[in-house]
């Protein structure tokens, strides 16, 4: 019968839904490159004359050789960084991909989700951030805007001079850039942390879906 | 800025073979070249396409910065409160290295796409009509101080000589064998000076007597100092930091 042979095949795959849409995933890890570019040649930049006194970057942690070389490379991959970004800001906001993964945000409830994260209880739902998640990622999608308005100012302190000036001048830029740069570094230890505790995140970010997941699987 | 590696130290100061330079250079680069291979395990051509693209990449940020560049914007001016002392000398090599240039025979030469190339001494220069500006010097390590220097308009000199002001790059030598260019624009920005004077003095020989390009809208490495000669041209004439790597406009 026709019938029983239908019941056997498969029924046509569910509408796949990833976990992050692959411009997401794409701009994820365009910028964790750019990020590891301009961190490290940055680092070597900032050796060259430390802001605080005292405190340099060992040299074997940064890249470009020399302070010419990490400066090529800083101003080389500012361009991936700051296109990668202006596409993940303008997508963010248009797509609504912003509000939907980042808000709302209550702080009674990121208290809540803070405590249990303390705690180590803190539930992972792959698919939809908890309050820490949403507040922390804003907060990391901030400090790239400072560090790139703050940047722009070291830069250029002549040619965007009403910006380094709310900033302070050009000293105080150079101060945002590492206070921007410190927030983003700070983010990444603890993200990077936190996908070595709950290994099961990386797989959406690189696939799409979660581990084990196969086409009929739509995230719910 | 100070020097970053010894061997750019050695520079002979009466060498004035550019190619002994360029030889340097190229060694300078072996090395960081070489050390670069050791930490990465890349081999030498991925190196070089590296080095490619971000090469590609500064001659891109020079147009880049040509177009932000405007003659009209000037660089903020400070009070006799806020200059840093004492103002930091800075060269490529030490301070008792610094060049000795005879005042009294001392000649700026002027050659390329000038009508006027007759030489001029100081007491020519300091009869042109002088200013005197509160800048802040940004260098390249990052740091920066605030100085004040007092000289002659570089554009008012170059439009005075018939300098060809369409050509695309100034070009200037110096006493200690250093050398670098910039671009017309820059050269015609109205705080760009020749500097005779630092703080109301005679310009000291660590700050660049007999005379230092001072350009608030560049970086330090882009204000040579002990000038003897300059010209105009539309053929690249590079520089001492910029043929080694460092951004060749540089504008702040």
């Amino acid at each position: 019968m026709t019938t029983t042979d239908m019941s056997e095949t498969k029924p046509p795959p569910a509408k796949f839904k990833p976990v992050h849409p692959r411009l997401v995933r794409y701009w994820h890890w365009i910028n964790a490159f750019a990020i590891l570019l301009m961190v490290g040649s940055g680092w070597r930049i900032y050796n060259a004359s430390p802001i605080f006194k005292g405190f340099r970057f060992p040299n074997d942690w940064t890249i470009g050789a020399w302070l010419g070389g990490a400066l090529q490379i800083h101003f080389a991959a500012m361009w991936l960084f700051v296109i990668n970004g202006l596409v993940y800001l303008i997508y963010g906001v248009v797509s609504g991909h912003f509000r939907r993964a980042f808000l709302p945000l209550d702080p009674r409830e990121f208290l809540r989700d803070f405590a249990l994260a303390l705690r180590g209880k803190l539930p992972h739902h792959i698919g939809s951030y908890n309050a820490v998640q949403r507040l922390f990622y804003i907060g990391v999608i901030l400090a790239i805007v400072g560090v790139f308005v703050s940047g722009l100012a070291v830069w250029k302190p002549v040619q965007f001079q009403t910006l380094a000036a709310l900033m302070g001048g050009y000293e105080g830029a150079r101060i945002v850039h590492f206070l921007m740069m410190s927030a983003i570094v700070a983010f990444v230890l603890v993200h990077l942390t936190l996908v070595a505790l709950v290994p099961k995140t990386l797989w959406p970010m690189l696939w799409g879906r979660a581990r084990g997941e196969d086409e009929e699987g739509g995230q719910s | 800025m100070k020097i970053e590696k010894p061997e750019t130290r050695a520079l002979i100061r009466e060498d004035k073979d550019i190619r002994k330079v360029e030889r340097r250079l190229f060694l300078k680069q072996s090395l960081s070249l070489g050390a670069l291979t050791l930490l990465t395990g890349c081999d030498v051509t991925d190196i070089g396409a590296v080095q490619s693209i971000t090469a590609a990449m500064s001659k891109w940020n020079d147009k880049v910065q040509a177009a932000i560049f405007s003659q009209s914007r000037l660089a903020p001016e400070y009070t006799e409160a806020d200059i840093t002392k004492p103002f930091p000398f800075n060269a490529y090599y030490r301070r008792d290295r610094v060049p000795y240039v005879d005042g009294a025979t001392y000649r700026l030469e002027l050659s390329g796409l000038i009508q006027d190339t007759r030489p001029w001494t100081l007491d020519q220069l300091h009869a042109l009509p002088q200013r005197s500006q509160i800048t802040r010097h940004v260098c390249v390590e990052g740091w920066s101080a605030i100085g004040k220097w007092g000289g002659v308009v570089f554009g008012d000199f170059l439009r005075r000589v018939g300098a060809d002001i369409r050509a695309r790059y100034v070009g200037f030598k110096c006493a200690d064998n250093y050398y670098s260019s910039i671009d017309m624009a820059t050269a015609l920005h109205p705080q760009t000076i020749i500097a005779l004077t630092y703080a109301d003095q005679t310009l000291p020989p660590e700050y660049g007597f007999p005379m230092k390009l001072r350009i608030p809208t560049k970086l330090g490495f882009k204000n040579p100092k002990h000038i003897m000669a300059m010209f105009v041209t539309n053929d690249y004439p590079g520089g001492y930091w910029e043929d080694k790597g460092y951004n060749w406009f540089s504008g702040s």
